[in-house]
Parts: structure tokens; C-alpha cells; sequence
């Protein structure tokens, strides 16, 4: 794995933490952000999400993988807060997160992407990402009212959106109205705009769905550079070369539960992940095969 | 045919005490519909909260009319709060439909004759503006006078209106238009596009919804309170549902998501109403008979002037639906 670029620190360390994780279901990390047990969500008889115990390991890249319905959404929903659980309970750097409402977990460093992009397409690509910036002095109507009090804040996250900009290669459509980007471009707002919230867990969803082969090589950077940065990635995706490229550790989620968890290569290899996707026995990997 | 008189009219409703009450409640709709997408359809209500501030405070509470203003506001304040709690947490549609109701629900509470010693019935309330026209005849507007010349002509009773009217249009205009340029006004446009994204950034969307709605209330029930001014009295069946509509049909007609759209909106909407109404008035004065068939009644004026505004207002959805004062590029990524 990772043959064709050198290993940065991060990756290494990330690495070498989860070389001795069991590769099993609801294996234990040694320093797990997010920590979870029992997670259980029920649309009326179907149970979309039944996730016994699950820990990410802090500062790795983790991939959420499974088949179509499998629950990854519905558990980054849950752990989010846009829905909740039947049941269960949850963790993120040592909080409980039970009843916290979505717009809460930004503000405590968890912070998520959309399977179907959700720029803010009336507002012009800078204006969605200062809208990004926390603790925003301006977001208080009183204060709004007196550009003296905000102005000074406005320009340091002004730079700071445009730093982010520059390295997403959307600086010059900086003026742009967020309508007019294409598609994958539209990924790369909504992930950088994610970044403005200063996230120690970034959560993406489907982070490669429509974006061009071209741009996906550079994402695959910028998903490493979050890490290196110090930051931990969880992210759902289809893409296997992706996964494969990226990922320091691979859950795969099937009917709700998790199925398995290991590496990339382990998780290749692993008969039920290959029974999960294709039904039967296949006799060959299925990453090899993607 | 007398067009002196159709345009000395015209420009009084385009500039009169209609467009001004209609500006102010529009400023408010706008920034809950225009710039937050919340669809209250009940700004009446919040019309009410303000006349019935003003006339409850002289007629009831029997203290000064001054303090109906902060009464007022107080009663929109709360209004707000009870439409929203139960609604803003759920989807558009269903803050539409509870807030058409409470305007309603005011409306027939107030003109009920159980409250009568509260709020007058059917009747409202009466003569009690008497210290707000003082103020004019003391500054030297005096209320008998005649002021300007054709085609501006002002008795002093209405020309003091329209200064204070006027002021307050600028006043809450440009509060507004600060607001929107600042980051929370970036918020709230940023909930009309995605609540979801702006949730997922850490704001709370709840919070912000409710700030939009009862803050384009609390300038409605100004709104209600110049009218209720330029009146001299407060009646239940000036704030009726078709209030609220003619209101977002001006809105939309000066182009929504602009302040300055509110504010020609209403002057556009009442110019070209006043000119039909006075218009179709002078044809209906000397009807044109074509055998039997006359072709203009004076009691057909009213209805065909709603015709004519409804054909306008078809027109301009179809050749030019941002409005007068909208952007066009905006409206281009409708559809995401």
C-alpha cells in the first residue's frame, strides 16, 4: 500500500498506532476520538443502524465502506445529530454526545459534509466560507449592527478563507456565486468551507461521488493533508481505489452492523466483506477487482 | 376627462400614507421571507399587534398613547415567540399555515363582542391620536393648512404623517440593510439556501429563524402603527388576510432579497392602483354606450381594477420574475 508516495509522519504514526488493533468488529484503539456502543436506529420494522461498539482511532484516516442501505449515512447522522438513536451512546473526545443538537458538535470540533453537496448556492464561493468561521462577534444581530465590532474579525477570516481557497485551487472563484462551480468543484467548497469550522474530526460523506477522475487524485491529497495536519478523517465513500489509497483503516458496515474492520489490505482479503457485496464467494478480492 | 386630477392622485398614491405602511410591513416580510425564506403569511397579525398596542394603550390602559409603541412591539415580540416555538423547528410549509391562522385568530378575537371593552369590537378603537397630531401642529405642520402646489397638494394632516411615515421607512430601511450586509444577515440568507449546511457549520438555525421572524414582525407592527396613526383609529377589518397578500404581492413586485425592492414595491403597487382606481373612475363618469351595453360602470371600477392588478402582476412573473429591483443572476441557480 502506498507505494507510489513517500509516507508522511502522520501517516506513519497513524499507522504504527493501529498496527496492533485487533482486526475484528468493534475492535478497541489506542486513543479513540469518538467512541461509541450500541447504536441502534429503527425506521419503523427496518433497522437501518445496529452498531454494537465502534472507535476511531485519533488522527487516522478511517473508511466507512458497505454496500448500498448498509447505514453508513444513518450513522453519520447519528453521531452528528441530525437524527437519533433508538438507543445507544457516544463519545468524542471524552464528551458524551447524546443529545447534543447538530449545530453543537461544530462548535466541539466535529464537523460533517453532505452525500449531496449542499452549497449555498445564492451566496457567492467566499461568502459560504466565512459563513464557515465560528464565533462569528457579527452573527449577533446587535452586534451586526456596528461594523466596527466585527470588521476587524471579518477580515482575519476573510484571509483565512482565502488561504483555504488558494490551496483547494478555488481562489479565482472567489466571487463567483457558489451556483456556477461545477459539481466536483462543489465538493471541494463544502469541504474546505467544513474546514473553516477548525475541525479535529472531519467527516465526509461520499467525498468522491461526481467528481472527475482529474480532480479525485488532488482530493486524495487534501483528505492526507487534513491528517497530517493533525486532524482525524472518517469519511464514507464507493470508490475502492480511493479507500485503498487513502485509508489507515477500513469499517465495513453491512445491514446496519459492522461486519468488519482492519486495514486496507486485511479488509481486501476478508471473506465476509466479499460475501457483503457480491452475495456468495467470489474467490477473488474485491479491491483488486474495483 | 379630468387628468389633473387622475395624476395629482396617482402621485399621492404613489408616494401617500398607503405606500408608506406598505413599505415598512413589506421591510419586515422581506426579511423573513425575502432574506431567511420563512413564509409567514400572517404579517396582518403583526400589523394588529401594533394598532391595537397604540388604541388599547389610550382606550384601556388609560395612560399615555406614547406607550403603546413599546406595548406594541412587546405584543409582536410574543406573537413571534407562539408562532414560532411550535413551527420553526419544522418544515416551511408549516409556519404558512399556523401564521395565516394566528393573524386570523387576532383579528377575530379583537372584533369579537365578548372583548368589546377590551378592543371595541367590530367598531375598534377611536380618537386617540390627538397627542401625535399635536406634535405637528406644534412643529408648524398644522393640520388645516394646505401645503405644495399641483401636482403635490397636502393637508397638513396628511403631510405630517408622511414626514413621520417617511422617517420611519428610512430608519428601519437602513437598520435592515446594515444587518443584511453583516454576518448575521449572511446567516439568514445562508438558512433561506440550506438549514442543514448552516447546522452542519455549528449555527443554530432555530435561533436565527426566530430573531428573522420576530424581528420582521416587530417592523410590521410599526407598520400597524403608522396606519393606525394616519387613521386616528384602529378597526379589526384592516388586517385581514388579503393585507398580508397585497403586502407580499408589492414585495415580490419591487423584487425580494433587496431593501430598496421593498420599498419601490409598495409605492409601484399603490401608484399604479391609485391611477387604475382613478382612471376607470373618470371612463365610468361618461360611459361609452354601445347600444344596450354600457362599457364602464362605476361599480364595476373595483373589480376591474383587481383584474388589471392581477394581469399585471401575471405579466411581470413571466417577463420578469426577480422583481423590479431583483437580480437576475440570482434567480439563474434556482435550481440548484
Amino acid at each position: 500500500m502506498d507505494t507510489d508516495h513517500s509516507l508522511s509522519e502522520a501517516t506513519l504514526a497513524a499507522r504504527v498506532a493501529l498496527s496492533g488493533v485487533e482486526r475484528a468488529p468493534g475492535a478497541a484503539k489506542q486513543d479513540a476520538i469518538l467512541n461509541a456502543s450500541g447504536i441502534r436506529r429503527e425506521f419503523g420494522g427496518i433497522i437501518a443502524v445496529d452498531v454494537k461498539h465502534v472507535e476511531i482511532q485519533r488522527g487516522s484516516i478511517t473508511a466507512l465502506i458497505g454496500p448500498n442501505g448498509a447505514g453508513k449515512t444513518t450513522l453519520f447522522n447519528l453521531l452528528t445529530g441530525f437524527d437519533k438513536p433508538n438507543t445507544g451512546s457516544w463519545t468524542f473526545n471524552e464528551k458524551s454526545m447524546e443529545n447534543v443538537a447538530p449545530h453543537k458538535t461544530a462548535s466541539l470540533g466535529m464537523v460533517r459534509t453532505f452525500q449531496l453537496t449542499k452549497s449555498l448556492t445564492k451566496l457567492s464561493v467566499i461568502e459560504n466560507m466565512r459563513l464557515g468561521a465560528t464565533d462569528q462577534k457579527g452573527e449577533k444581530w446587535w452586534n451586526g449592527l456596528f461594523g466596527r465590532v466585527w470588521k476587524a474579525q471579518e477580515a482575519s477570516i476573510t484571509e483565512r478563507a482565502e488561504e483555504l481557497l488558494n490551496r483547494f485551487k478555488l481562489g479565482h472563484m472567489r466571487d463567483e456565486y457558489a451556483g456556477a462551480l461545477s459539481g466536483g468543484q462543489r465538493k471541494l467548497l463544502e469541504m474546505a468551507r467544513a474546514l473553516m469550522t477548525n475541525p479535529t474530526l472531519v467527516m465526509l460523506d461520499e467525498p468522491m461521488a461526481g467528481v472527475n477522475p482529474a480532480l479525485k487524485q488532488s482530493l486524495n491529497e487534501h483528505i492526507r493533508g487534513l491528517r497530517d495536519q493533525g486532524m482525524t478523517v472518517l469519511f464514507v465513500e464507493h470508490d475502492m481505489d480511493m479507500v485503498h489509497d487513502v485509508s489507515d483503516w477500513v469499517i465495513v458496515m453491512a445491514e446496519g452492523r459492522i461486519i468488519a474492520e482492519g486495514t486496507p489490505d486485511d479488509i481486501s482479503k476478508n471473506p465476509a466483506v466479499i460475501d457483503a457485496y457480491l452475495g456468495t464467494h467470489q474467490g477473488q478480492s474485491l479491491l483488486e477487482d474495483e | 376627462m379630468d387628468w389633473s386630477l387622475i395624476i395629482e392622485n396617482s402621485i399621492k398614491g404613489f408616494i401617500g400614507i398607503n405606500a408608506v405602511y406598505f413599505a415598512i410591513a413589506a421591510i419586515g416580510l422581506n426579511v423573513q421571507f425575502g432574506f431567511t425564506g420563512l413564509l409567514n403569511f400572517g404579517q396582518a397579525g403583526f400589523m394588529a399587534c401594533g394598532a391595537y398596542g397604540l388604541g388599547m394603550t389610550a382606550h384601556y390602559f388609560g395612560i399615555s398613547m406614547w406607550w403603546g409603541i413599546p406595548i406594541g412591539i412587546a405584543f409582536s415580540v410574543v406573537l413571534g415567540f407562539l408562532m414560532g416555538i411550535p413551527t420553526l423547528r419544522l418544515r416551511a410549509d408549516y409556519l404558512a399555515i399556523v401564521t395565516i391562522a394566528a393573524a386570523e385568530i387576532i383579528r377575530l378575537v379583537v372584533r369579537s363582542v365578548k372583548f368589546k371593552t377590551y378592543f371595541g369590537g367590530s367598531d375598534g378603537i377611536n380618537g386617540f391620536s390627538d397627542s401625535f397630531r399635536n406634535i405637528g401642529d406644534n412643529i408648524g405642520i398644522v393640520q388645516a393648512n394646505q401645503y405644495g402646489i399641483w401636482p403635490l397638494r397636502f393637508t397638513g394632516r396628511e403631510l405630517w404623517t408622511l414626514v413621520v411615515g417617511w422617517i420611519v421607512v428610512a430608519v428601519v430601511a437602513y437598520f435592515v440593510y446594515l444587518l443584511m450586509k453583516s454576518p448575521w444577515g449572511r446567516v439568514l440568507k445562508a438558512i433561506r439556501e440550506d438549514e442543514d449546511a448552516v447546522r452542519s457549520l455549528g449555527k443554530s438555525v432555530f435561533s436565527y429563524k426566530m430573531q428573522s421572524l420576530i424581528l420582521g414582525g416587530a417592523i410590521g407592527t410599526m407598520s400597524g402603527m403608522i396606519f393606525a396613526l394616519d387613521r386616528g383609529s384602529v378597526q379589526p377589518d384592516n388586517y385581514s388576510r388579503d393585507v398580508t397578500f397585497y403586502i407580499l404581492t408589492a414585495l415580490v413586485l419591487g423584487g425580494v432579497a433587496k431593501v430598496s425592492g421593498s420599498i419601490v414595491g409598495p409605492m409601484i403597487f399603490w401608484g399604479i392602483f391609485t391611477f387604475m382606481d382613478n382612471f376607470l373612475r373618470q371612463v365610468a363618469k361618461d360611459p361609452i354606450h354601445l347600444g344596450n351595453f354600457t362599457i364602464m360602470k362605476s361599480t364595476q371600477v373595483g373589480q376591474l381594477n383587481y383584474m388589471l392588478i392581477g394581469l399585471t402582476l401575471i405579466l411581470l412573473m413571466v417577463y420578469r420574475p426577480q422583481g423590479v429591483f431583483g437580480n437576475r443572476k440570482e434567480m439563474a441557480f434556482d435550481g440548484h
